[in-house]
């Protein structure tokens, strides 16, 4: 089962840091605007919960899962 | 019956909350979430609005472009409201919010914030220290919960030391609650007055921080001004009242001081859910450009909605226990520092403040504790923008030594 690849748009970001604090494994914060840096599309299992969340919390709707399908954990 | 007629109605803001639970929301917006996320409300002014106490919908109203941070749509009297003066961007919309908010994202960032640890560490020694020294009793607002974010945000800002006194007095009476209007206004012009020589100092004698840093862009004087004023109003007194109002209800949780107390691994989670709990920023409004539905119901277009943040944070479907202080509750994505393009830009700044200052003050002084009855600490009216404690008399035992 293929993971669910994360995306990210740095025209809706707002800098709040609410992934970079959450998954850090996965997300940053660009040192020059403050605007989300992807670090890994493809993250492995262990930092999935985490990336969930952040989707979740993100304050702006900069982040998306895209789920290839029913069933991945 | 019809629709309308289900719809529970608030028809003032609450002015108290109930005898012995200062720390829950007043018990008519309880009563409100009881019956719907959504309730009619009739503004001080006078004009019909909506109250909204539900978690999922006020998220959504924040997160929803068609509801506006604009000061003048404000629709609550039979009074026009000016626009925020240029720089204030709390209450803008985009494009302008964005002008002000993003050239100083990058200066807000986690990993910047975190490089400010140690200092904000040294800083909260140096209040314990002079605590010690004066104490047992001290007021732990005036030792403690003020100067540190104060301290830290003059700093960042570039307020020179000497001035950091005269500053947190003005910022104290715009944001008490209990002040006449004349007063407000006598603050607010010398606080104007004080930042327009800040910002030509800045510029003719660049320092290295974020106000000189700021001059070397396309924003003009008053622009610089007017960011100013909100980085030092949004920055002292949230920041202040949450480590004061935050020790306040620990120390009324004894179990919960000692499991903080006891295990230093709980104390970004306790800082989390102390926000959630005491959700200091208690409510802000929005009002809609264009009619949208909410919960089977029209706000129209030009209307005024009142979102309270610290009723959504105890939203019984949201987080269990809503109204129980746990300080291993796991995070929940709470609306303490609000959602959508406006949610706080100090965040990651409050955070590394209230986690340094929290785990220093239970470290140094682990049998504190209150020097008056709990009923006896005298708490901020419900009518201030922020919420808080006045004072907080605390006492402590000496070590032998
Ligand atoms: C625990 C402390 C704090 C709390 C509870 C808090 C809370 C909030 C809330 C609720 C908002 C959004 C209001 C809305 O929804 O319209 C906000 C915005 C803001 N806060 Fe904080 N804040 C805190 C600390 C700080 C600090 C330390 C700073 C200093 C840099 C700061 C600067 C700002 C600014 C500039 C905004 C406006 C953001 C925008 O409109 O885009 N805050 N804060």
């Amino acid at each position: 089962m293929t993971p669910p690849r994360v995306h990210v748009d740095r025209d809706r970001c707002i800098g709040a840091g609410m992934c970079a604090m959450t998954a850090p494994e996965v997300f940053d914060q660009d040192p020059g605007d403050g605007l989300v840096l992807l670090l890994d599309a493809d993250p492995p299992p262990a930092h999935r919960a985490a990336v969930r969340m952040t989707a979740g919390v993100c304050p702006s709707g900069a982040i998306t899962l895209h789920d290839p399908g029913p069933g991945t954990p | 019956m019809t629709a309308s007629e289900s719809v529970h109605t608030v028809t003032a803001m609450p002015t108290a909350r109930r005898p012995g639970c200062p720390f829950d929301p007043p018990a008519e917006l309880v009563e409100a979430r009881r019956h719907g996320p959504l309730s009619r409300f009739v503004h001080p002014g006078g004009k019909p609005g909506w109250l909204i106490t539900g978690y999922d919908l006020v998220r959504s109203v924040l997160a929803d472009p068609r509801f506006s941070s604009r000061k003048e749509l404000l629709n609550v009297g039979d009074f026009e409201v000016p626009p925020a003066p240029p720089g204030e961007f709390l209450l803008m919309d985009e494009p302008q919010h964005s002008r002000y908010r993003k050239p100083l994202v990058g200066r807000f960032t986690v990993r910047r914030m975190r490089l400010l640890t140690e200092r904000v560490e040294q800083i909260t020694a140096d209040c314990l220290d002079a605590m010690e020294k004066a104490g047992p009793p001290v007021d732990l607002v005036t030792a403690f919960a003020k100067p540190i974010p104060t301290i830290v945000i003059c700093e960042i800002l570039g307020v020179p030391y000497e001035d950091r006194a005269s500053f947190q007095e003005q910022i104290d009476t715009f944001m008490g609650g209990e002040t006449t209007d004349e007063e407000l206004v006598a603050a607010y012009t010398a606080t104007q007055e004080y930042l327009a020589g800040l910002v030509a100092a800045k510029r003719a004698h660049p320092t290295d921080d974020i106000l000189s840093e700021l001059t070397d862009s396309d924003l003009t004087d008053e622009e610089l001004r007017g960011i100013s004023l909100i980085l030092l109003a949004a920055g002292f007194d949230t920041t202040a009242n949450m480590l004061s109002l935050g020790t306040f209800a620990l120390l009324r949780h004894p179990d919960q001081f000692a499991a903080l107390r006891d295990d230093p691994s709980l104390t970004e989670g306790a800082v989390e859910e102390l926000l959630r709990y005491l959700s200091v920023a208690k409510t802000f409004m929005r009002t809609a450009l264009e009619d949208v539905e909410l919960d089977g119901r029209t706000v129209e277009a030009g209307t005024t909605v009142v979102l309270s943040y610290h009723t959504a944070n105890h939203d019984p479907e949201r987080f269990a226990d809503p109204h129980v202080l746990d300080v291993r509750r796991p995070y929940g994505g709470h609306l303490a520092f609000s959602h959508g393009v406006h949610q706080c830009l100090g965040q990651q700044l409050a955070r590394v403040e209230m986690r340094v200052a929290f785990r220093a003050l239970l470290d140094r002084f682990p049998t504190l504790r209150l020097a008056v009855p709990a009923d006896e600490v005298a708490l901020r009216p419900e009518t201030a923008d922020i919420y808080g404690v006045k004072s907080l008399p605390v006492t402590w035992d000496r070590t032998a030594s």
